[in-house]
């Protein structure tokens, strides 16, 4: 039954591009609605895997960190919104940002006060959620320096703060993180992190643990060095800085590092993967999220794409650039890494989130860290080692036929590598990946890992004449297509112990937003056209949705009120990489812009205006 | 290209127009300094320490231009030498200044950290109308007929015990090479492809193009690398290397670099054009007619800066 509606879902791709409402499932059999949180143990009695006990804690209905814990499941026990009822969900408050750009960020919810980072200008406004229609009670200024805005690659965002200790914390895009007193609003702490001399920005919500900040830098396309940076959450003094290329003792890499691969052990291959003094430049910019496993005392985090060589400028593998560190929060050492994708051909940053859990797998119960990863496999990683247990493709993928469990080694398909003026068609996926930096939840109820992705392949053309501070040059572009079926966009529930889809939808635009699973089986998600929308979390099935003013590419949250109710929140504002067209004002026939997404996203103009605005819902 | 513009606009003068309540205003909250000083730099985000003082942001529209003059509005980067800057040193500078001549028309920047993002900020968003130099075949601007002809050259110590003229000069592949890199997106200057077609890779190295703007002129520190010794041999774009081997405390070579074209399609020299909105060819055209009629003012200014150009025999020769 359920194969036979996907099919259908399949065949009527064309209708649901038109429409632009996506190819809604039918209603199918509904389970019985929870009444309760279920515990993860009893979920793993079920089979399922469990988010890692260590890396979350028991939800007090709170919103503390843009992952809702360490484990990065974005979910939440909170389940008074149920199948049955979230069709009574109706609109308690709103509150206009003032800002236009895309509006990536998640809210957060501590005692009883509702914080919202906007993007540039990276304001932080709090909301009194005790009152009626939560009106604000104060505003922080950052005074960001106007120029950052020339140095962001991709729309100006800011993907969220963190609270810690009675401090909201987070980074501004002109590279620096403060720590804003939660109560009062005043500034405890300002460190310059970034130099936007140099094309470094920063656009990720740190992560805080072990009273350290994690803060890492943004800009690959300037030629900049990723590194992440540890601070004293105390008092923003810099306690240790890891850079992604170069020497060992730049990459903090000691004694303690036992990477699984082969591939990956040696002295110095930060620099030794690299022509020459390319590592200087090498990129591995640390953009994405952040994990913390407290039992076995790592931080993990992924590395971005290598530059800004072209390829075949820069043979070898490019480490340690796109892929992941597993490091000691305490001084940074690296204990393993693994590369997703060796020398990168293609755009695809290793950045995006990982979630903690524990997986029965043969009889136990394996510590491991999944990741749908922007090269377009799921992996399911040994998060202890960095084995990689599994890797299976969650949607279209032609740049490769598999990863290679023995060696690592993602096999690349030779054809598809671009080249310097050839003609290279139907890339897949494109270059922001498979998924890119939207964030997915898992629930432990269903087993479900739920992954809001684009379907976009990509050709590679040489352009005519281009032009920059002064030089000319003749330049390759990629241009980005629909991928296979014409939907642009797929929200997607992956069975991680099947390793298989449950279920999915079909979007007109990428789904650019986050996710938030709730221990009431209903999952929300909002689409570039400004639907934000509640669906059954077992079968898909759209439960609700609301059309808000702008676009969505923000990160719903839930949370209990002071009141004792289930709220919903998020973020509308169009903007981020693809949706720069709007956010950007970027001319339609500039069909090169924004890195070649534009070139997809033509009709978003049509389907939605900028603006940030916070929506916030309730039975 | 057609004029498909919902606002056509003129050289400015309706922009003069709109703005003389705003400066109005401005000086009777005080801002004026006596009411008549005219400003030369209207205020638009920059990169690092020549960035204005964001406040200032208001101003863009209320640059001074004296009732009834045309106002010609360049878009130009603030700390690119030999090309603009805030100061007004560079060619671009003076180009722009005779055209305003030309043209009986007030002067006005519009500065842009000239990266991604330039022309859009900039010319797209109509503060201000022309950008002095772009490549002809330029796809983001209708163009002008090219004022000069380019190549990219070799710099060296003029002292060097070694001559390079072609990127197949065995030479190269034991010399330490600089080359300007753009960006991740395939997008990188040409000598780096011609050097990474012959494999010579491991021998480059890669200066960033944007640089550290807090510096003066951030792409040139590939050229004070042949200076300073650090390299052999930088390959930039002629205007730049020609300038700041005048200007580099030790005498430099310039060499166009060969061949001119490699196949398929890789060209090492470019035609140069002003640029000005597709939706605005009455600018264009009055372009062309001053560059035609001034091709002497303009190659003199070439000259004075020592751009090697590939179009004509002699640097004093009249086309």
């Amino acid at each position: 039954m359920r194969a036979s509606l996907i099919l259908l879902c399949d065949t009527l791709s064309v209708v649901a591009l038109l429409t632009a409402t996506g190819c809604l499932k039918e209603k199918g059999e509904r389970d019985r609605p929870p009444q309760a949180a279920v515990s993860s143990a009893a979920a793993s009695a079920s089979g399922l895997p469990t988010i890692a006990a260590a890396a979350t804690s028991s939800d007090d209905g709170q919103w503390l960190m843009p992952q809702k814990d360490y484990a990065n499941s974005r979910y939440s026990s909170l389940a008074e919104i149920t199948p049955e009822n979230a069709k009574n969900l109706k609109l308690a408050f709103t509150f206009s940002t003032g800002v236009l750009r895309g509006h990536e960020a998640p809210p957060l919810v501590v005692n009883n006060t509702m914080y919202i980072v906007t993007p540039f200008p990276n304001y932080l406004y709090a909301l009194d959620l005790t009152k009626p229609g939560a009106p604000l009670k104060w505003k922080y200024d950052p005074r960001a320096d106007q120029s950052s805005q020339g140095v962001a690659c991709c729309d100006v965002v800011n993907r969220g703060a963190v609270y810690s200790d009675g401090k909201i914390i987070y980074n501004t895009l002109d590279g620096h993180t403060v720590a804003v007193d939660a109560n009062d609003g005043h500034e405890v702490w300002n460190t310059r992190v970034a130099n936007i001399n140099l094309g470094e920005s920063v656009t990720m919500a740190p992560l805080v643990a072990k009273g350290k900040v994690f803060v890492g830098n943004s800009g690959g396309e300037f030629g900049v060095r990723g590194w992440l940076t540890a601070l004293d959450a105390s008092n923003g003094k810099v306690a240790w800085r890891a850079y992604s290329t170069g020497p060992d003792s730049e990459v903090l890499i000691g004694p303690r590092f036992k990477p699984f691969y082969s591939q990956d052990q040696g002295k110095d291959l930060g620099m030794k993967s690299w022509p020459g003094d390319a590592w200087r430049t090498g990129g591995g910019t640390v953009w994405g999220w952040l994990a913390y496993d407290p039992s076995l005392d790592l931080i993990y985090y992924g590395t971005g794409n290598p530059g800004p060589w072209n390829p075949e400028q820069r043979p070898g593998d490019n480490k340690f650039t796109s892929g992941i560190f597993a490091r000691d929060p305490d001084d940074g050492q690296a204990v393993w890494y693994y590369q997703w994708s060796y020398h990168d051909m293609f755009d695809y940053d290793g950045i995006n989130e990982q979630l903690l859990l524990d997986m029965p797998m043969g009889g136990q119960s394996r510590k491991v860290l999944v990741r749908a990863e922007r090269n377009g496999y799921v992996y399911v990683i040994d998060r202890a080692t960095g084995e990689v247990l599994s890797a299976t493709p969650f949607g279209y993928i032609n740049t490769s036929t598999g990863v290679d469990l023995k060696t690592g080694r993602l096999m690349y398909v030779a054809d598809k590598a671009p080249k310097m003026g050839e003609v290279v068609r139907d890339v897949c996926p494109s270059s922001p990946g498979m998924k890119d930096w939207q964030p997915t939840a898992y629930s432990p109820r269903t087993g479900l890992l739920y992954i809001p992705h684009q379907n976009l392949c990509m050709d590679h053309e040489s352009v005519e004449a281009s032009y920059i501070a002064g030089t000319p040059y003749v330049g390759m572009i990629s241009k980005f297509r629909p991928g296979p079926g014409g939907n642009r966009g797929v929200f997607q529930a992956w069975d991680l112990v099947n390793r298989k889809e449950k279920w999915s939808i079909k979007e007109n635009f990428p789904v650019w937003s986050g996710t938030l699973a709730t221990a009431g089986d209903v999952v929300f998600y909002g689409t570039m056209d400004g639907w934000f929308k509640a669906v059954n979390a077992r079968d898909g099935t759209l439960l609700w949705q609301f059309k808000a003013g702008s676009g969505i590419i923000g990160q719903p949250i839930t949370y209990r009120g002071p009141d004792g109710k289930q709220y919903v929140a998020i973020e509308a504002g169009v903007g981020g990489w693809s949706g720069a067209i709007v956010a950007g004002d970027i001319d339609p026939r500039d069909s090169t812009a924004a890195l070649g997404f534009v070139n997809v996203m033509k009709d978003l103009p049509q389907a939605s205006t900028k603006g940030g605005m916070l929506y916030v819902f309730s039975l | 290209m057609s004029s498909r513009s919902d606002r056509p606009l003129g050289v400015g003068t309706e922009r003069a127009i709109l703005a003389l309540p705003l400066v109005a205003l401005l000086v009777a909250a005080g801002w004026g300094h006596g009411g008549t000083r005219e400003l030369h730099a209207a205020p638009a985000p920059v990169i690092g320490g020549v960035a204005p003082a964001a406040d200032l942001d208001v101003l863009r529209w209320a640059i001074t231009a004296r009732p009834g003059t045309r106002l010609l509005r360049v878009c130009a980067d603030p700390n690119n030498l030999p090309f603009t800057n805030r100061a007004g040193e560079g060619f671009e500078n003076r180009l722009a200044e005779l055209v305003a001549k030309e043209m009986n028309a007030t002067l006005q920047y519009t500065w842009w950290a000239q990266r991604r993002g330039f022309i859009r900020n900039t010319l797209k968003a109509e503060t201000c109308d022309v950008v002095m130099g772009v490549p002809t075949s330029f796809e983001l601007a209708a163009t002008t007929k090219p004022y000069y002809r380019s190549s990219y050259v070799f710099v060296t110590r003029a002292d060097a015990p070694f001559r390079v003229a072609s990127f197949d000069d065995p030479v190269l592949r034991r010399l330490r090479i600089g080359v300007q890199i753009i960006g991740d997106d395939y997008a990188n200057a040409p000598p780096a492809h011609a050097l990474t077609n012959r494999g010579i890779v491991g021998n480059v190295r890669g200066y960033t193009v944007y640089g550290d703007y807090s510096q003066p002129n951030p792409p040139a520190r590939v050229v004070d690398a042949v200076a300073k010794g650090d390299i052999d041999v930088a390959i930039v774009w002629g205007p730049l290397g020609g300038y700041f081997a005048k200007h580099e405390p030790v005498p430099l070579r310039v060499v166009p670099v060969s061949p001119q074209i490699e196949l398929p399609y890789l060209p090492f020299v470019f035609d140069i054009s002003m640029g000005v909105r597709r939706t605005d060819p009455g600018l264009r055209d009055t372009l062309d007619m001053i560059l035609a009629r001034r091709r002497a003012g303009v190659d003199s200014i070439l000259d004075a800066f020592g751009v090697p150009r590939v179009d004509r025999p002699a640097p004093a020769g009249v086309s």
